[in-house]
């Protein structure tokens, strides 16, 4: 009796194992600029998880937004602010240490906890594969924003129906957010020319 | 073959996320560039937002008690949003910081003046 790959599987370690390295590259690396690759590469890796998941929306919207926007942000922000070599900041040995202990020990205590927790355990079957005949996912979540929601119209008692009111005004909230922020990152990130001048000749020195 | 060919359930995912989170927070605890600290901090909601559509995914839920379904969605959406708009406000703080210091290194940013 052979076994078949289960594609959703191979595809969930394959994502799963390009996420996790990379990240790992991400803390590993000493150059600014390998760490931002990496970090875009990671975020990519995340975003096929979501696709893998069946929050085919939020995978891409990850991709545009972290990986076109965020990930564009932090390379512009890295060539702004490169020496004339790109060299490493270090930190001392003890701070590796004292890290690594308390990662490894946060990470050991997560892995061992969340095998154990009963109520997840439920594996999906063979017979039924992630991502087919859902219902349009899309649809109700713009009607989620816009305030209504529509995924809770099918349950028939009125006890487990829930609130039927959406997020419109954390959308509208979010929206006055950003405007807000761009608004602030522009004031902040403007050029103060006298103090750049004498900065870099203070860091410099003469010559 | 056996591990591919045996479905992957919801401990999968939260796994993948727990190893992002503790990934993001060694690099906001080791890296003297301010970058750096910034891209941890990328990872660490990477990480939340991962564990949030794991709960939200219909496919991997049991039937009845647990599930958030569309919430786990909506509340990933606003992370992303929040994410991209605090990276902005952060670059735009290590820009004026290097305009100020001619250099990113956040060790140096000790005085609370300038």
């Amino acid at each position: 009796m052979h076994e078949f790959l289960e594609w959703h599987s191979c595809f969930f370690y394959l994502f799963a194992l390009l996420a996790c390295g990379f990240a790992v590259a991400v803390v590993w690396a000493g150059n600014i600029v390998y760490m931002a690759c990496c970090l875009a590469a990671s975020l990519a890796a995340v975003g096929g998880l979501f696709f893998l998941a069946g929050a085919e929306f939020l995978g891409a919207v990850q991709l545009l937004l972290y990986i076109g926007g965020t990930m564009v942000l932090l390379v512009f922000g890295v060539m702004l602010t490169a020496r004339r070599t790109l060299n490493s900041l270090t930190v001392g040995r003890r701070y590796w240490v004292l890290t690594l202990f308390v990662c490894g020990t946060l990470l050991g205590m997560l892995l061992m906890v969340l095998p154990g927790v009963a109520a997840w355990e439920e594996l999906p079957t063979k017979t039924s594969p992630v991502g087919v005949d859902k219902p349009a996912d899309l649809e109700q979540l713009g009607f989620a924003l816009l305030g209504v929601r529509m995924d809770r119209t099918g349950v028939p008692e009125a006890a487990q129906r829930g609130d039927f009111s959406g997020y419109l005004l954390a959308f509208e909230l979010l929206s006055l957010h950003l405007v807000v922020v761009l608004i602030g990152a522009a004031y902040l990130a403007r050029a103060k020319r006298h103090v750049v001048r004498a900065a870099h000749q203070a860091i410099a020195g003469p010559f | 073959m056996n591990i591919f060919a045996s479905p992957v359930g919801m401990v999968h995912y939260l796994m993948v996320g727990a190893v992002l989170f503790v990934c993001g927070i060694a690099c906001m605890a080791t890296k003297r560039n301010i970058l750096g600290v910034l891209m941890g901090i990328e990872l660490v909601l990477n990480g939340a937002n991962l564990n949030f559509v794991a709960f939200s995914a219909k496919a991997l839920v049991k039937e009845s008690t647990m599930g958030i379904g569309l919430e786990g969605t909506v509340i990933a959406l606003f992370v992303i949003a929040l994410a991209a708009a605090e990276a902005a406000v952060a670059l735009a703080i290590a820009l004026s910081f290097y305009h100020t210091h001619a250099t990113v290194d956040v060790d140096r940013g000790q005085e609370l003046k300038g």
